[in-house]
């Protein structure tokens, strides 16, 4: 492995009154979002920075409590819209928590399918958006032509790309159309080799390394206490992954492993995403093997809507199909959290019922919201290129950070 | 069923009963989630029990934010909480706190835990919780001219405000 040049230097900072105080954003071509970040530099030393965020705040949690249950999963989408499947598949986890039912195992496979495949497109983001903010283009155009046919496979689902919302509470939209999962293999085929490039051009190129080797590092301590969850805190050398720890849809049953590096740098956050993009890849490959057959919806009317037969053929699905849509699913009074491996990091909902058709309060925690709280200490002392090689490696997503 | 659910919770946390005996209001595991409700003047020492004693060991506060329980079809100690979420990952254990206030006011934990600082700014905006002793507690996701919190059950959702100035460098 090539030898690291420091990029940044330990300075004694000049006169105060000599630093430039900088706006970066709330628009600007790297922050990929909203995001403010204000920064005074002593030539282009960062000596302070200070975040605003709040740009993209659509009031989700107030949204979610005048609707119905169901209706919050399409604001779900605007979280973290680069991989709108997890938020989804977060948010139902939780109702059904709530409601104490658990999915058929068709469902569950169906849904494990869809958040690696979520993961691995969320983790092209990351990479490819961070090669490009340091100028390696290439990488980018060969994660993308595969994450658009990651698109394709969603759009055969459900019909949309981006703000998908598949699921539903107690079960699914619909079921896998005829022939997807052949299609599916034939796409996760093809990942394989623009791993291999990008892996080709990036792990071992030494601009990379110079850019992204000890550039913004945190420290496990100081991860921990900042609450960081996902590949950033694994590439702090913590192995906490929901997924593993607390496994939900059988995640223990696969044969797979969590991605770990020690430096917490950004190329630490590179190396855990990659590494996890294949993990996924082994997980989706699983499941596609051992798919079952069967309904997906759980069989209760006053949860999941009737066959259309049943509705306009008789008078008790029409009547579930009436009370379902105009009075919604109806949870007992109570409150829990539950939690899902997002490509961020933990993705939480608290739900609180109080009995009646919709939320009493949706609560979601972000994991991008404890992450980049973080941003400023792991700046500091750094150059405004090293901000903007760290920011990308963090993947805050403008959609879930403000909700 | 609720008092089976506070025995059940009860024996899960024995250490922070011991510890806490006047502090814990009660203690409930609902579906699998242990909850405790304390009062908010005890919450700083409760939390750095919850972080430093080995047996507890919560190394993450996963999660901080309000609660507004006006119109709640249950019975609850106040009208507002702030939920603290704790996870030990060596221990493979979470548990909420709820700490319900009397006034609008709870001590700040920024300083024992870090991941508070921005938790606690927006439970401030959200619902007008005063964290005493924050270092910089200003509204974080709503617009700094925005009037109310709109979190509260009593803010109507549809209230919208013609917003525009943007924030000074020096104020943020």
């Amino acid at each position: 492995m090539l030898e690291t040049i420091k990029t940044t230097e330990a300075r004694p900072a000049s006169d105060e009154s000599k630093w430039m105080r900088l706006n970066l954003g709330p628009s600007h071509p790297a922050t990929h979002g909203t995001l403010r970040v204000f920064v005074e530099l002593d030539g282009e030393i960062i000596r302070n920075m200070k975040l605003e965020i709040g740009y993209l705040h659509r009031c989700f949690e107030k949204m979610s409590e005048t609707h119905t249950w169901n209706q919050v999963i399409p604001y779900t989408d605007r979280l973290n819209y680069v991989s709108a499947m997890m938020n989804n598949v977060g948010y139902v986890m939780a109702v059904e928590k709530l409601l104490g039912i658990e999915v058929p195992k068709r469902t569950q496979r169906i849904r494990v399918i869809m958040c690696e495949l979520s993961r691995i497109i969320d983790h092209f983001v990351a990479i490819g958006t961070n090669a490009v903010d340091v100028g390696a283009l290439t990488c980018f155009w060969y994660f993308f032509r595969e994450r658009e046919n990651i698109y394709d496979l969603f759009e055969a689902v459900c019909g949309a790309r981006l703000t998908t919302s598949f699921t539903r509470v107690g079960g699914l939209y619909k079921d896998l159309p005829d022939g997807w999962t052949q299609w599916c293999r034939k796409v996760l085929g093809n990942l394989p080799r623009s791993l291999d490039d990008v892996e080709g051009l990036l792990t071992s190129n030494r601009i990379w390394i110079d850019r992204t080797r000890g550039v913004a590092p945190i420290s496990k301590e100081d991860a921990l206490d900042y609450g960081f969850t996902g590949p950033c805190l694994r590439a702090c050398g913590v192995p906490y992954d929901v997924r593993k720890a607390h496994p939900y849809y059988d995640y223990d049953k696969f044969d797979w492993s969590v991605v770990t590096e020690d430096e917490g740098d950004t190329y630490a956050r590179y190396l855990v995403r990659l590494g996890e993009m294949r993990e996924s890849m082994k997980i989706i490959e699983q499941a596609l093997d051992d798919l079952p057959d069967g309904p997906v919806n759980v069989d209760d009317w006053s949860i999941t809507l009737p066959p259309k037969e049943e509705v306009y053929g008789s008078i008790e699905g029409l009547m579930a199909h009436f009370k379902l849509i105009m009075h919604g699913i109806k949870p007992p009074a109570g409150e829990v959290y539950s939690y899902t491996e997002a490509a961020n990091g933990e993705l939480g909902f608290f739900v609180v019922s109080d009995g009646t058709g919709r939320p009493f309060r949706v609560r979601v925690r972000p994991p991008c919201f404890a992450i980049y709280q973080a941003f400023p200490q792991m700046c500091v002392g750094q150059t405004i290129s090293d901000a903007i090689a760290a920011l990308g490696s963090l993947n805050v997503v403008a959609g879930e950070l403000d909700r | 069923m609720q008092e089976t659910g506070t025995k059940l919770g009860e024996s899960k946390c024995p250490e922070l009963l011991e510890a806490f005996p006047q502090a814990i209001l009660s203690v409930d595991d609902y579906l699998g989630d242990l909850s405790v409700s304390v009062r908010a003047a005890d919450i700083r020492p409760i939390v750095h029990f919850l972080k430093e004693t080995p047996s507890q060991c919560y190394e993450f506060l996963m999660d901080l934010f309000g609660m507004d329980y006006e119109g709640y079809a249950r019975e609850m100690p106040g009208r507002f909480a702030v939920v603290y979420g704790f996870y030990s990952y060596s221990r493979k254990a979470r548990l909420r706190l709820k700490a319900f206030l009397t006034q609008h006011e709870i001590d700040s934990i920024h300083d024992i835990y870090k991941a508070a600082n921005w938790f606690e700014r927006e439970a401030f905006d959200m619902f007008g919780i005063h964290f005493k002793g924050h270092p910089n507690l200003k509204r974080i996701l709503c617009h700094h001219e925005f009037k109310g919190h709109p979190l509260r059950k009593d803010f109507p959702s549809n209230n919208y405000q013609r917003l525009r100035t943007a924030l000074p460098s020096t104020e943020l």
